[in-house]
Parts: structure tokens; sequence; C-alpha cells
């Protein structure tokens, strides 16, 4: 049976992760290659690499740490964050992602998305949607640049436009629920879920065990996506497996 | 040496990663001559079926049909194991290898596709590549079409309906799902096709 995915993200900056590490038995916590290894010892399905840098330098770092990361990583491995163009694509995928993510770059000229299709084919494209409730109704705006400037579009209808473009995943963030640990936003989740026939994966507002039984049954997401909670020790994500298997979810365990 | 195939399609680094791990000589290349001296010939695969008509435009076809009938071991990824058969539904226009017979389909509208993620497999135990990886392991799979269920499917996996996810015969392997990609059991699975 098809498993339900558990992604770790890792959040970088100039080659260090940034959100609250605190692993034991790593000399260097902050090294996004050591993190993803571990990670992905404990049980990851998947890991996400955000570059959240600003700066030109960091950018430059980004690539190198890519390349130290995918080395010793043998589940699929994600990146995101400022890529632009289809030449920033395949330098990330030159240093050894399988996928790339892209968000405001594909708002701005959504033939990106096909663009980078055709090359590496749809199942290296993720397309990340960052919604936030309207004041109105049932119905959330995508964002972009990181959650500052709002675009206008209907983030479900966005979703199904990126689906048509060619994009092989949605990677779906609740801006609402974002760092709150108060559970992902099934509401949202399967409004998207339910528009679209490529995998969703669900982020934002991860707390316990319960909010990842809640996304997969009452959100209808395909994958969920986690970063602060993972950061805590060795086997939170282990023990996180563990519950959803007592749920029946189904999930890659022993993995 | 092993030759990873290169046909212009994708990303070829992640298979090649997984071989350096493993400390096995390999390289990339899309050149015929190369590819017949081989030990053992790789033929990965993301993308579309029409992107392997490359393969006999670059004297590629060939020179992999006749290793395989010289008994080099050879190993399909994803698209790469698609091609052996006859063709698939993506792309009607472009011929498979044909060593198997039939021909890849869509999954059943009542799935989300690609199926994407993990999937455990059954597993016949008399495979070779699949020595000591046990059914309820579970291998990372990325894909629109699927192989139909042959004598020569040795691992097969439900999705909608089941399908072929792995084929043996003699020195002849396929997989449909990404070994590089599923974690401890992925490195076993290329290391039994290494050790060939």
């Amino acid at each position: 049976m098809l498993t339900k995915r558990i992604i770790a993200c890792l959040d970088v900056d100039a080659g260090r992760v940034v959100k609250g590490v605190q692993f034991e038995n790593l000399r260097d916590a902050g090294d996004p290659a050591q993190l993803a290894r571990a990670h992905s010892e404990s049980g990851a399905d998947e890991i996400v690499l955000l570059d959240i840098s600003a700066t030109h330098e960091g950018r430059a770092t980004l690539l190198d740490t890519v390349r130290r990361t995918a080395k010793q990583l043998f589940i699929p491995f994600t990146v995101g964050g400022g890529i632009r163009t289809l030449s920033d694509a395949a330098d990330v995928f030159d240093a050894g992602a399988d996928k790339i993510s892209i968000n405001s770059a594909a708002l701005a000229d959504p033939s990106l998305i096909t663009c980078i299709a055709e090359r590496f084919g749809s199942q290296a494209v993720v397309v990340a949607v960052d919604a936030k409730r309207s004041e109105i109704g049932q119905r959330w705006e995508a964002f972009t640049r990181g959650g500052r400037t709002p675009s206008g579009r209907d983030a479900v209808e966005w979703a199904r436009e990126a689906e048509s473009r060619g994009a092989g995943e949605i990677l779906l963030t609740s801006m609402d629920r974002d760092g709150t640990g108060s559970g992902f936003d099934c509401e949202l989740t399967s409004a998207v879920a339910d528009a679209v026939r490529i995998p969703v994966i669900a982020s934002g507002g991860a707390g316990g065990a319960a909010d990842f039984v809640q996304v997969f049954r009452a959100g209808h997401a395909d994958a969920a996506l986690a970063a602060s909670i993972f950061h805590y020790g060795y086997n939170q994500l282990a023990d996180l497996k563990q519950e959803l298997v007592r749920h029946s979810i189904p999930m890659r365990w022993p993995c | 040496m092993i030759a990873i195939v290169d046909y212009g399609a994708g990303n070829l680094c992640s298979v090649r990663k997984a071989f350096d791990w493993l400390g096995k000589e390999n390289a990339i290349t899309s050149d015929p001559e190369q590819v017949s001296r081989a030990s053992k010939i790789v033929l990965p695969g993301v993308g579309h079926f029409a992107s392997t008509a490359s393969l006999g435009r670059l004297g590629l076809r060939r020179a992999i049909g006749d290793a395989i009938e010289r008994g080099t071991p050879f190993l399909g990824i994803c698209v790469g194991m698609q091609w052996l058969f006859q063709g698939s539904d993506e792309a009607p226009a472009t011929e498979g290898l044909g060593v198997l017979p039939g021909q890849c389909e869509r999954f059943p509208g009542h799935v989300k596709s690609p199926h994407v993620g993990w999937n455990s497999l059954q597993i016949d135990s008399a495979s070779r590549l699949f020595r000591g990886i046990e059914s309820s392991n579970f291998v990372y799979f990325t894909h629109s079409f699927r192989c139909p269920i042959g004598d020569a499917s040795i691992a097969c996996c439900s999705y909608g309906a089941t399908f072929s996810a792995a084929v043996e015969r003699d020195h002849l392997f396929g997989v449909q799902f990404h070994p590089e990609k599923s974690g401890e059991t992925g490195l076993r699975l290329l290391t039994n096709f290494c050790a060939l």
C-alpha cells in the first residue's frame, strides 16, 4: 500500500540550518548535511532544504550545501528558495537535488513550471503555494516572496493551474498556521487536494501526532512536512511514525 | 566499469552518486562503444517515454540490445524498465526495445497520478536482484505509467491495480521504482546488481 510521507524540512541560511536545533550526538548540529542524514536514519521519507538566504554570498554557499547534503542522502531530496530560472534549477539538479521547489518565480511567470518540467520531468517540479485565509468565506489567497506579497490569486485555482502547467506535486503551506504548532489547516489542504490529481504536501502548523492523523484523514494530504518539531531529538520522527502506525495511517515503518 | 547511459533525459546525478557511495567504478556515457565495453549497463530514466527515442538516434539502442544478447548484466530504472517492453501509451509513436512483451499503460482513473511515494512489493523469493530484501520493505516510486505483469515479473506492486514493479530474466533486470532513492533497501538492491 502506498504510504503517507513524512517530510523533514531544513531551513538554511548561508549554509547553516537556522531553526532551533538540538540534536544530540552531533558535533555540529546546524550542519544541513549531517542533519539530513540524521533525519533519514530516524525515518524521514524525504528531505526538503529551503534556502532562506537573502544575500548573494548565501546563494553561492547553497550549491555547495546541496552537494554535500546530497552526497550521503539516498531518499528523495528537494531544494527550494530563490530559484528563478531554468538555469538556477539546472544548477541545483547538478548539485544533486531530485526535485526543485518554486513559488514566487512561478507566480510571476507560470511558464517556468512547464520549462523546468519539460527538461527534468514533472516529477522533479514541486510548486510551493503559500496560502492565507481571506476575510470572506472559504477562500485562500496565494502569497509570494516568503509570504510578504499577496498575489491576488486564489490558492486552489493557482494549484490547479500549476498542475496543468506540469507541476508534479504541490507543497501547500498554511500561513495562518505556520509556526503555531496548532495543527495543519485541514480545510485548506482538502480544498487543494480534492481539486488536483497530483500529490499534495501539507505544511504549516504541525504540533503533535494527532495533527498528522488529522491532515491525512480530514485533509486528504498525501504527505506532511514539518521543520521545527523534528529538530528536538533523534527519536522524535521515529516516535511520530510509530504513533501514526497505531492510528492505522499507512507508514514506511520500520524503514 | 558500470556504464550509466545518458540519452539526454533528466538528471543522472542520483544514480551515479549511489554507485559512487557503493565504491563501484562507473561512468555516465552516451558513447555506444563505451556502452558495448562496459561490464554492466544501467539505463536510468526520469521523464517522458518519448525521450527514449534518442537512444536510437545515438546508436545506443543497438549497443544495448547487442550487449543484452551477449549476457551483459543490464538494469533499467523507471522509464529505463518501461523501455524493455514493446511500447508505452505515453508515446505511442516511440518503440520500446521489445525484449519483453506488452505495453505500458496509464493508471486507472480512480487513483491519483503520478504514483508518488513509498510503496511495498510482493517479491518472488527466487529473485537474485532482491536477495536479502523482504516484501515488507518499502521502495520509492514516481511514475504515471505502469508495466504489464508477465513471466519476467519478479516483484509486483498495488496502486489502483497490480503492476509489474520489477522484472528479471537471465541478466536482464528492470525496476519501476528508484533504488537510488529508496534508502537502505535500494542500496541493497544495487549492491546485489553489482555482485552479479
